[in-house]
């Protein structure tokens, strides 16, 4: 074992260079032509079929299979991208697993779904190398909207919007355009500054303006919006992070798991991203289980992931947590924080184990750490929001708030889960909403 | 995007898809909902004269065979022409046509080979409104035995007969539809051409027997124990049907003939393919029954994304641009040498271009110990094989010799000059070259 990997203390470059560049590959190698069509000639071509609903984004994707089987993988990426413009992204991301591949019937059959993500990578990959964006604008109609936050709900909306003729500014408190696509997203799923070149390739469509440094609340307020702009499409995501509540929740090595996911995405060096020897997340999702994979493949010795109910409720998939094992994150269930111990800095974290309704059993346990990750959620941030539902702003089906001429998708806005994928879907039916209304067709 | 609209014999469809004549078509409801798929056009399912109509069998009329995976490659059907009332048909095609006057809609016909019977119906279905008719000569089964059908499409003076008389008492175009069932194609196209016709379509079914039941000793689809042969149709026809189709596009009485193309088109490429060898549009059925009406979004696209990157803007630009490259045997010339050529990197050590030329063919595949595959350039006739059995896409490729290399098979030197077999040395009756 090498020394740096026994290094106490949260440090950069723990393993060598060639480990940092195979750790962080692409999760899938992307299908060759040949492993391409040899997946495509196992979709049934199903009627009516149960991918495409368990789809947010209802990608045909009998359709788009079938084109690339017949070789023209350029007709299906226009299939993909006419319903979904991230579907390069999504390819990557989403946890097939429990959406369209759970459902494929040759996955209920036979427990060997048809690959769908990777194919949908094979063809929108093939048709961005060429550089072309296959949409087109419709003429102007001199309406103006302005959408908060350039992640993926928000710039699917721009797109759409921009595709039906309207001119949109997209503002985005951060210094880049993506949202998680760009700050969040495991490493290992966005190899090659994908996200960013995703965006570029998106804005071919024209008509969109990216304003980056200006936030809603400090730089402009949603009154100003409403004032300047024909119609306006809130799209930020959950900025805050929950607090795990416990004594010493503020020493030094305890951290959010997106700063540091956010940190290690923006590294053009992964060497000098440090970690601990000693890893603890504390959390049950993929912010979890994305902190805790790249802890380990940063090189930490130990990386313990340590969920307060038992492994069926993780919201983190049964792949994602087998991943998580399969790079050598211990998996630890039914326990709670119940204290953080050091001298200024970390040193252990107390656990109390629970049983499935978080009663306390009087049992605890220490775990030693030096560095510590909360992932136990991300909340929605701001004032005078539109009204909330819950702890999200409350929306139509359509994406509309309580507030005439605002409309909200993503993370922030109620209903569906926090995906990528749900945030397009999302951003792009409140796009044509916003279109339906601006060009007098709803009321 | 390519614009996909087609003008045959004057009749202009969104695209050059029609559904051929079978049970797609049998019904106003089937071919509703494939004009909402997409399709362009469709050929209604074959009527027969007035009066009772015939009868199906009542258990199965289907036999298949299969690739890899149960991909169905092959059906065949003893089905027959429309067992529903005639003027039932009759009304639905009328009000199915003005509701998509855009489609085409052409009715396939099958009545007694009698002047009368012909006389009979042809008025009734010009007052549906459709835009045209076909006249189907070709069901192999059930139908030949009443006279009808194949019957008639193997006799060339019937099809020349009975065209006559539709163009003198129909009014739009009329297509022949032409059986494979028969040893020489042209003859029958030809006939329909001196009888006027407008068109031909090919190719209708063909005699098949798909399996038998080992258990039972009767042929599948078995009806009570007994089958019968039925007409084949599927990917598996599609050779068959394009030799057919090109040999009437080449053939001196039939050239620049209008050519429906029908058999075993499953994709864009197979609909263009067709469409190369002269085809002015295409007609699909099995496709359509084994995968639904939806298949036909896939060839839309795809066939609008060949003709953008090759740069045709309309389907008349690409039909019959293979014709001219499309000859016999004697003209090929004999002076293109090629060997074959294994890709290293691609081959994934199956052996079976070993086993395939080894047991088969040249001996022109060496194998290493460890299994590394290459061709003995001293042995190999180009003769494709071990591309045709090969698992992977372009592993195996047939690379041309160039002009003044020396073939290392026979120590001759690669010639620039065309030269076929009617002036080879070794044809007893060539002509000798200039
Ligand atoms: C670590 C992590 C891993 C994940 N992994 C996956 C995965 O593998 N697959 C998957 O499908 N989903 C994953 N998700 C979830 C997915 O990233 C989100 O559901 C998705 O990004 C939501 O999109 P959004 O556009 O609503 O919000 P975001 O992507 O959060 O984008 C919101 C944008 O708004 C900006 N913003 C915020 N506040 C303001 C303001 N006041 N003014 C202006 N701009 C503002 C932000 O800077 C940001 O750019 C993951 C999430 C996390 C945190
Ligand atoms: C069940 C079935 C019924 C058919 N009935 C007719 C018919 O009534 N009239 C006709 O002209 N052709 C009929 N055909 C032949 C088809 O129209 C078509 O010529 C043939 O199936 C080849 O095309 P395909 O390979 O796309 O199926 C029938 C085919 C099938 C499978
Ligand atoms: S397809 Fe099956 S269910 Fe439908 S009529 Fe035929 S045998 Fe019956």
């Amino acid at each position: 074992m090498p020394a740096d990997m026994l290094a106490q203390g949260i440090k950069a470059g723990r393993i060598s260079a060639d480990q940092y560049e195979a750790n962080f590959a692409d999760l899938h190698a992307p299908l060759d032509d040949h492993e391409a069509l040899v997946a495509a000639d196992r979709c049934y071509f199903c009627y009516d079929a149960p991918c495409v609903t368990a789809c947010p984004t209802d990608i045909d994707i009998p359709l788009f299979i079938r084109q690339i089987a017949t070789g023209t993988s350029d007709a299906a990426a226009k299939t993909i991208l006419s319903q979904n413009i991230m579907g390069g992204m999504c390819a990557r991301v989403c946890p097939t697993e429990t959406l369209c591949e759970e459902v494929c019937v040759r996955e209920v059959a036979e427990g060997k779904p048809v690959l769908i993500g990777q194919l949908q990578r094979y063809a929108t990959d093939g048709l961005m190398a060429k550089g072309v964006h296959p949409f087109e604008r419709a003429g102007s109609t001199g309406k103006r909207v302005a959408v908060v936050g350039a992640g993926p709900a928000g710039l699917a909306c721009a797109h759409r919007l921009a595709m039906q003729g309207h001119d949109v500014v997209v503002m985005d408190a951060r210094a880049k355009a993506g949202g998680l696509n760009e700050f969040g997203i495991a490493a290992y799923k966005s190899t090659d500054d994908f996200a960013a070149r995703e965006v570029d390739w998106l804005l071919q469509i024209g008509g969109i303006e990216i304003k980056p440094g200006v936030a809603l609340g400090s730089d402009v307020s949603l009154a100003e919006l409403q004032d300047d702009y024909d119609a306006v499409f809130l799209g930020m995501g959950l900025g805050g992070v929950n607090g795990l509540g416990v004594e010493g929740d503020d020493k030094n090595g305890i951290a959010d798991a997106v700063d540091f996911i956010a940190d290690l995405r923006q590294a053009s060096d992964l060497s000098s991203v440090p970690v601990g020897r000693d890893v603890v997340v504390i959390g049950g999702g993929m912010t979890a289980v994305d902190a805790a994979v790249q802890a380990k493949l940063l090189g930490a010795l130990n990386v313990t992931l340590v969920y307060r109910r038992s492994r069926v409720r993780m919201n983190a998939s049964v792949y994602e947590q087998d991943l998580a094992a399969s790079k050598g994150v211990r998996i630890i269930t039914n326990a709670s924080p119940k204290g953080v111990h050091g001298n200024g800095a970390v040193r252990e974290v107390e656990f109390e184990y629970t049983d499935d309704d978080l009663k306390p059993t009087g049992q605890t346990v220490r775990i030693a750490a030096d560095q510590v990750f909360r992932a136990i959620g991300q909340s929605l941030v701001g004032e005078g929001l539109p009204t909330l539902e819950g702890r999200k702003i409350k929306v139509s089906a359509s994406g509309a708030t309580s507030v005439k001429g605002v409309w909200a998708g993503g993370d922030c806005a109620s209903g569906g889960d926090d995906l990528t994928v749900t945030a397009v879907a999302e951003g792009r039916d409140a796009a044509m909403d916003i279109h339906a209304h601006l060009m007098g067709g709803a009321s | 995007m390519a614009d996909l609209t087609t003008d045959f014999l004057g009749i202009k469809s969104p695209n050059p898809f029609w559904l051929a004549s079978a049970p797609p078509t049998d019904k106003e409801y089937n071919v509703r909902r494939a004009f909402e798929a997409g399709w362009g056009g469709v050929v209604w399912k074959t009527l027969g004269s007035e009066g009772p109509p015939v009868v199906n069998v009542n258990g199965p009329r289907y036999g298949a065979i299969y690739g890899a995976d149960r991909r169905l490659l092959g059906l065949n059907n003893i089905e027959l022409i429309t067992d529903r009332d005639l003027f039932t048909n009759l009304e639905e095609i009328k009000r199915v046509k003005a509701d998509y006057p855009d489609r085409a809609v052409i009715v396939s016909l099958m009545v007694p080979c009698e002047e009368e019977a012909w006389k009979a119906i042809l008025p009734l279905v010009e007052d549906t409104g459709a835009d045209g008719i076909e006249l189907n000569f070709g069901c192999p089964h059930g139908m030949s035995e009443r006279g009808m059908g194949a019957a008639v499409g193997q006799v060339p003076e019937y099809i020349e007969m009975v065209t006559r008389w539709c163009k003198q008492y129909y009014s739009k175009p009329v297509i022949v539809k032409l059986t494979p069932n028969i040893t020489d194609v042209r003859k029958p196209a030809a006939a329909a051409h001196r009888g006027g016709a407008d068109a031909v379509s090919l190719i209708n079914t063909i005699n098949s027997i798909t399996s038998v039941n080992l258990d039972t000793m009767s042929p599948e689809p078995s009806i009570d124990g007994k089958g019968t042969h039925g007409g084949y149709c599927g990917p598996a026809v599609k050779p068959i049907a394009m030799s057919m189709v090109s040999e009437i596009a080449r053939a001196q009485d039939t050239a620049g003939m209008p050519i429906s193309g029908i058999g075993g088109i499953t994709t864009w490429r197979d609909a263009a393919e067709f469409m190369a060898l002269g085809c002015g549009n295409v007609q699909v059925c099995t496709a359509a029954m084994t995968y639904g009406f939806k298949i036909v979004q896939e060839m839309i696209s795809g066939l609008s994304q060949w003709m953008d990157e090759k740069g045709y803007t309309d389907t008349s630009e690409f039909v019959g641009m293979a014709v001219p490259n499309t000859t016999d045997w004697q003209y090929l010339n004999l002076n293109y040498i090629a060997k074959a050529k294994i890709d290293e990197d691609l081959c994934i050590s199956c052996g079976r271009c070993y086993a395939a030329c080894e047991d088969t063919s040249h001996q022109a595949i060496a194998m290493s110990d460890d299994r590394v595959f290459s061709v003995i350039d001293e042995e190999c006739v180009a003769c494709n094989l071990c591309v045709n059995v090969c698992p992977v896409e372009n592993c195996i490729t047939m690379e041309q010799m160039p002009v003044g290399a020396i073939d290392p098979r026979t120590d001759r030197v690669v010639e620039p000059e065309y030269a076929n077999w009617t002036t080879h040395p070794n044809n007893p009756s060539a002509t000798a070259a200039e």
